[in-house]
């Protein structure tokens, strides 16, 4: 079954450098028009079947995490169709609506909340977030006194709390300790074991080889290549190793193609 | 569908390999935008709770007085303005001037309160707008309600302030959750409609400072509706947050319900302003993301 889709998903960001004077903003807001446009994703289309795990590939601004965002529903795309089945949960920033002064326990709930936990829900998960981060004993001090891989084990236990159908992960997993990567390397497997579908983007290759069906590499909003994480793993690597060889400029997907 | 490699033979200008051969050209591409998912379903109580305790905590928690400060505003300013009004400039000093004072304060208060923290909630809550696809609705409306916990304690105040002076509840005093909710929907209305705007146009938020201050002098807080010459009335007429100070007055002071045309008037100013603040809300909601 068909979990997640995009077809052609077009998505454009406007420039903020100019129109900054009220009369024009104004005049924006009432007409609706467009300034100067970014394309963050061109033409984008794939398809995850429940279950699978893609992972997605690309330099800075390659517009990974604008894809998650619009997979999450944070923003609408320009043109295109996205369907998304089932209850989604986005792991996008770790910890985002945390707030210093309210307690670790406090934040919890919050940020349970926010994901979408009943009260129900939370009570009977309480227990196993709270073993999960392994801050028990600084449950009840404000987050401020945490240290910064502290906080981010307890927002990621929340995050993963919430029973999804579909997880969509932006490089949250490579926080933490040594041992916390490797429990939630092995929370994601209990996810994949449990047929959850994954759309996962990292810069840590190996990983994304380790957990991925498929993989999905962007460059400039548009998708260069999908298929088997080893080869497109290493057709990527190649153009990075290539292009820091020669000039900053040069259009990386045109190299390679030269080069195959 | 395409589970296979693709391969990117085609050069960096033309780069749709990831579509299928099948394409259609170019101009029939676009397709209308269309998002299928499961809308945000957890628990919207629980969630307004959340929202409402974390705000009034976070207040209060580092603050040696604590809630204290909820109560230290009016009363301050009650006594400052018995001091002016009922002594240095004198003249209209009623028997209970600081509870007519309160029944002023505590509704202008509540307004001002509710309306700016509304105003600035999505920017304030800009990192969870990025990354949490709850309804954007909440933002604005949990501000409006996390000040309704500061009216409860102010209103407790001007209870107690009103009992002491001899007023007893009676039956006009039933009025009082229907005026005060019509008040709070008025208020979720406008703070839907400013909170939004003041995501494209971050000006706005000083709008309302500057407009609350006018407010101020607007709404008949330390003196009374009948020394308002007829040919004003018009500017009152119409303002809720004067209705709502003349209806507290008529409730907790005269022990009377307040006037038919008000309630009306005032159920007709909340609803037509909450309609407008949602359809404003609902325009601009999709663009929060990226101007923010």
């Amino acid at each position: 079954m068909r979990a997640l889709c995009f077809d052609r998903v077009t998505k454009t960001f406007e420039h903020h450098a100019r129109r900054m004077l009220l009369r024009d903003r104004i005049a924006g807001l009432l007409r609706g028009t467009r300034g100067q446009r970014f394309t963050a994703l061109s033409d984008v289309s794939f398809e995850l079947a429940q279950g699978e795990c893609l992972g997605l590939i690309g330099p800075n601004g390659a517009g990974k995490s604008t894809l998650l965002s619009l997979a999450t529903g944070l923003a609408m795309p320009d043109s295109g169709r996205i369907e998304v089945r089932g209850r989604v949960a986005s792991l996008l920033e770790l910890g985002a609506g945390f707030h210093p002064d309210l307690t670790g326990m406090e934040n919890v709930h919050v940020n349970a909340a926010l994901i979408g936990l009943t009260r129900r829900e939370l009570e009977e998960k309480l227990e196993e977030i709270i073993e999960f981060s392994g801050v028990r004993e600084f449950i009840h001090e404000p987050l401020r006194t945490y240290s910064q891989g502290m906080s981010l084990r307890l927002a990621f236990s929340v995050a993963v709390s919430c029973n999804p159908d579909v997880l969509l992960i932006d490089e949250v997993i490579g926080v933490g300790d040594e041992e916390f990567r490797a429990r939630c390397l092995e929370k994601i497997r209990a996810f994949q074991r449990d047929g959850k579908t994954i759309l996962l983007a990292s810069h840590s290759l190996e990983l994304l080889k380790m957990l991925c069906q498929r993989a999905m590499w962007l460059e400039r909003g548009r998708v260069v290549e999908i298929g088997e994480p080893e080869e497109i793993v290493a057709a990527y690597q190649g153009t990075r190793s290539d292009s820091a060889h020669s000039s900053a400029k040069t259009d990386v997907p045109t190299k390679r193609s030269a080069r195959v | 569908m395409r589970s296979g490699r693709e391969t990117a033979g085609s050069p960096a200008s033309a780069l749709p390999s990831a579509s299928p051969p099948h394409t259609p050209p170019p101009e029939t591409m676009t397709l209308a935008p269309s998002v299928f998912r499961k809308a945000w379903e957890g628990d919207y109580v629980f969630l307004f709770e959340q929202l409402i305790l974390k705000d009034f905590k976070i207040r209060y928690r580092n603050m040696s007085l604590g809630v204290m400060w909820s109560l230290l505003n009016p009363l301050v300013m009650m006594g400052v303005m018995t001091f002016i009004f009922g002594g240095v400039v004198g003249g209209q000093r009623s028997r209970a001037f600081p509870v007519f004072l309160l029944c002023g304060l505590v509704p202008y208060n509540f307004f001002t309160g509710a309306w700016i923290a509304g105003t600035n909630s999505i920017i304030d809550s800009a990192s969870l707008v990025k990354r949490v696809p709850v309804p954007r609705q909440m933002f604005p409306v949990a501000g409006v309600l996390s000040n309704a916990v500061h009216l409860l304690i102010q209103l407790a105040l001007l209870f107690v302030m009103a009992w002491g002076y001899g007023y007893r509840p009676g039956v006009p005093w039933l009025w009082l959750p229907v005026i005060w909710a019509l008040y709070i929907v008025f208020a979720c209305g406008l703070s839907l409609a400013s909170s939004a705007i003041n995501v494209f146009i971050r000006d706005t938020r000083y709008v309302v400072e500057s407009f609350n201050l006018v407010l101020f002098w607007l709404v008949p807080i330390f003196y009374s509706f009948s020394i308002i010459p007829p040919k004003y009335a018009d500017v009152y007429q119409f303002n809720p947050v004067a209705a709502l100070v003349m209806a507290m007055r008529n409730i907790v002071l005269d022990g009377i319900p307040p006037p038919m045309s008000l309630i009306r008037n005032l159920a007709l100013a909340a609803s037509l302003t909450m309609a407008m603040g949602w359809v404003i809300f609902a325009r601009l909601k999709s663009r929060f993301y990226e101007h923010i």
